[in-house]
């Protein structure tokens, strides 16, 4: 049975400002949904927050995934249940190898014991290698990155790779990911765009944060929906996209009375 | 994929006694009184059985201790009584302990920290019968075929006299400050070696190959000469926490670094909680000689230590890299000197600490450049890290330049494991713990790959020893 992850009415607050203010949104494993806003309308805030973030403070509402109170849970549990998210500014973590970190990452995500792990709780270093290329080839990505310290010195479209990168390898069942595309050149958006449709199955549920309809070309999603002032105003289909595109978020703006 | 195997984070879950390090009743078969007079120096020479230059050495550094007021800067010494030690412990040559009667607890975590077999056997006090002196043997063989030479000083001092006497104490003179006195007075062990000209030492050469029964004295005394144009890399240390009964240790190392030769010597030390560790470190390197140390310091309660290098000659180069893991109740004050006696010298010093739980780091620099050392180049980079607002860093450089056609860079970093940092790695699986240990070990990273890899391994271990149970 596919799972959802349900957020109810959430309020959450950075530094003591109300950035997210009721919001209610849901995404089953294998739904594509997109969410676009203007900037600075918490686009990002409901990522973080939804993954655990300390300084993003959820003032209340619920986030239920698989039955199981999300809100509850350190980002790693969070992680471990499956969710996952692509940061819109990844962090550099200086002097440790993409390989090493993502190594430690698959292994706490599919569980210490899981099959064929090592005593140290590891997975085996032939299999991590060995799949660690595989999809490094299919996101296109030189095999040097896999040394590379983490996102250190990373231009921002190799940072995005190593997100998607990451993403390939963790296999959660619901994926944020907050604004991907920007920062890409064409070809990198197209990529990108690919390997997400790739890993797209009945076992992910992506929830695409994006200011750019480009992406979405790739990755066609069957909900879009439109946040204002820490809100979903608009739910709906791909239309959505083009309305916007055409006309911008004021007619939207004035529609439910949100004031720039 | 070369470091990859470094980081492998496992659940050690070692004992409580390695913490302290292990040790065991090893009898020793003298043990002068507590305290230290003449009576003890001339005792420790008779059993040593030391030439009579030797002995008025040690005599003359014993009245310049004593005129010597206590250190007054740096750590807080003020707790340290002089006449609370022994000063000299000879333990029995051969033990009677075997492999089979350390306890098994204690081979597990050797085994779980991945010690190598020869040191193993040492830190359990059972090295000098096994296999380790069989290694010893077999490397001082091959190492004679090329003339270089590798002993105990003890054994330096009877054997190739003419050698020591010209050098020793040359670099580090008895009244060079309080400490490098005391062990002027008192020395036992360390290591003597000896590369002749153009003779280049593949391997790293390992104290704890060189097992005798006072390898691993309190006031060790090393001097390596490294004739001209030949190339050796010492590596000394144990990683694993090193009990001593007594609480100071204080070694003098001295090395000579001859025209357009190389040398690198590369510790890590881990001592126990009771231990000043306080240590004078010097190279003289000449013409073109290059002289690199590295130096990583763990455990002890105040570490005093800052290895230098005096470039005598034009073209000479000086590295310093330097770490220091400062945990609670520790205060490591660690650094590096370079002295620019000559033009057209080069230095680099990287200096990285760790503080946590309340510890306390300094790094204490300096950098002197001689009237007339035209067109010299130092660099000095250091980072601090603090894993908590109770831990502390300190930065005390200074920069002394007697010459304006000079190129000096200095910085200074302090920083925190930042919240996004610790959020993005835990966002994707990782424990708070695996998080901020994987933080500081990229933290030394750069220090770390300096290492030969079977110290690489140890030391991001230690690392995550120390990192555990830090986190709720
Ligand atoms: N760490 C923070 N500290 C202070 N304010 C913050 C922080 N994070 C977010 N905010 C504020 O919260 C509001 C929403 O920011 P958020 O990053 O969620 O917007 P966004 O929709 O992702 O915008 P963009 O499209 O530009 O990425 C902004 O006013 C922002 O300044
Ligand atoms: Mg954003």
């Amino acid at each position: 049975m596919s799972k959802d992850l349900t957020i109810k009415d959430l309020h959450i607050s950075v530094q003591g400002n109300p950035i997210i203010k009721g919001l209610n949104l849901s995404v089953q494993q294998g739904e594509i949904h997109a969410l676009m806003g203007p900037n600075g309308s918490g686009k990002s805030t409901l990522a973080k927050g939804l993954m655990g973030h300390p300084l993003y403070e959820v003032d209340s509402g619920e986030v239920i995934f698989d039955g199981v109170d999300v809100l509850e849970l350190e980002p790693n549990e969070r992680a471990k249940l499956g969710l996952f998210l692509a940061f819109q500014y990844p962090t550099a973590i200086p002097g440790v190898s993409l390989a090493n970190f993502l190594r430690l990452a698959v292994s706490a995500v599919r569980g210490k014991g899981a099959n064929g792990s090592e005593k140290d709780g590891l997975i085996p270093m032939r299999e991590f290698r060995r799949e660690l290329r595989e999809k490094m080839q299919q996101l296109g990505v030189d095999d040097s990155f896999a040394r590379r310290y983490l996102n250190d010195g990373f231009s921002g479209g190799e940072m995005k790779r190593a997100e998607i990168l990451q993403l390939a390898m963790l296999e959660p069942k619901i994926a944020i990911l907050d604004e991907t595309d920007s920062g890409l050149d064409i070809d990198a958006v197209r990529i990108v765009g690919e390997s997400v449709s790739q890993l797209i199955g009945p076992d992910l549920g992506v929830l695409i944060i994006t200011h750019y309809p480009r992406l979405l070309d790739y990755i066609r999603p069957q909900f879009v929906h439109i946040l204002l002032d820490g809100r979903v105003v608009e739910s709906g289909g791909w239309e959505l996209t083009q309305v916007l595109e055409a006309e911008g978020y004021d007619p939207i703006r004035e529609k439910h009375g949100i004031d720039e | 994929m070369a470091t990859s195997e470094k980081n492998t984070m496992e659940e050690l879950g070692v004992s409580k006694e390695y913490q302290y390090g292990f040790h065991d009743d090893i009898k020793p078969t003298f043990k002068s009184r507590k305290g230290l007079d003449e009576e003890v120096i001339n005792q420790m020479c008779d059993i040593k059985g030391e030439p009579d230059w030797m002995r008025q050495y040690r005599l003359e550094a014993y009245e310049i201790f004593k005129q010597k007021p206590m250190t007054k800067w740096g750590g807080d010494l003020s707790q340290l009584d002089f006449d609370d030690i022994y000063y000299y412990v000879k333990a029995s040559d051969r033990s009677e302990r075997s492999w089979d009667d350390v306890p098994d607890d204690i081979k597990k975590t050797f085994d779980r920290l991945g010690i190598p077999e020869a040191e193993r056997k040492f830190l359990a006090g059972v090295g000098a019968q096994y296999d380790s002196e069989v290694v010893y043997h077999n490397i001082v063989e091959e190492l004679d075929k090329i003339g270089v030479v590798f002993l105990d000083t003890d054994t330096a001092v009877k054997e190739y006299p003419d050698l020591v006497k010209k050098y020793f104490g040359t670099i580090i003179p008895s009244a060079d400050n309080q400490f490098a006195a005391l062990n002027s007075a008192v020395w036992s062990g360390g290591s003597f070696v000896y590369v002749p000209p153009g003779v280049k030492v593949e391997y790293p050469l390992q104290a704890y190959f060189r097992i005798n029964s006072e390898n691993m004295g309190q006031f060790e005394r090393t001097l390596i000469i490294a004739d001209e144009g030949s190339q050796v890399h010492y590596v000394e240390g144990c990683t694993a926490p090193t009990f001593s009964s007594e609480s100071l240790h204080s070694a003098v190392v001295e090395i000579v670094c001859m025209k357009g030769s190389r040398v690198r010597y590369t510790t890590i030390q881990n001592w126990a909680n009771n231990v000043y560790n306080l240590v004078t470190k010097r190279a003289f390197a000449y013409e073109d000689a290059q002289m690199e140390w590295v130096d990583g310091n763990l455990g002890s309660k105040l570490t005093m230590k800052y290895p230098s290098v005096y470039m005598m000659e034009p073209g000479a180069r000086g590295d310093i890299l330097s770490i220091a893991f400062a945990s609670k109740g520790q205060h490591q004050d660690a650094g590096a000197k370079v002295y620019h006696c000559a033009p057209h010298t080069t230095s680099q010093i990287t200096s990285k600490s760790i503080s946590k739980d309340g510890g306390r780091s300094s790094y204490r620099g300096w950098v002197d450049v001689a009237k007339g050392a035209k067109g010299c180049k130092s660099h000095v980079v250091c980072d601090a890290l603090i894993l908590d607002k109770d831990s502390r860093s300190d930065t005390y450089p200074v920069i002394e330049i007697g010459e304006n056609d000079t190129n000096i860079e200095h910085e200074a970093r302090v920083s925190k494991i930042g919240e996004e940092q610790l959020f993005y790695l835990m966002s994707r699986g990782l424990s708070e713990e695996e998080a901020s240990t994987m933080i500081v070990n990229g933290f030394i990273e750069p220090l770390v790959k300096e290492l030969p890899m079977e110290y690489a391994v140890e030391m991001n271990r230690l690392i995550q020893l120390q990192m555990e149970g830090s986190v709720g």
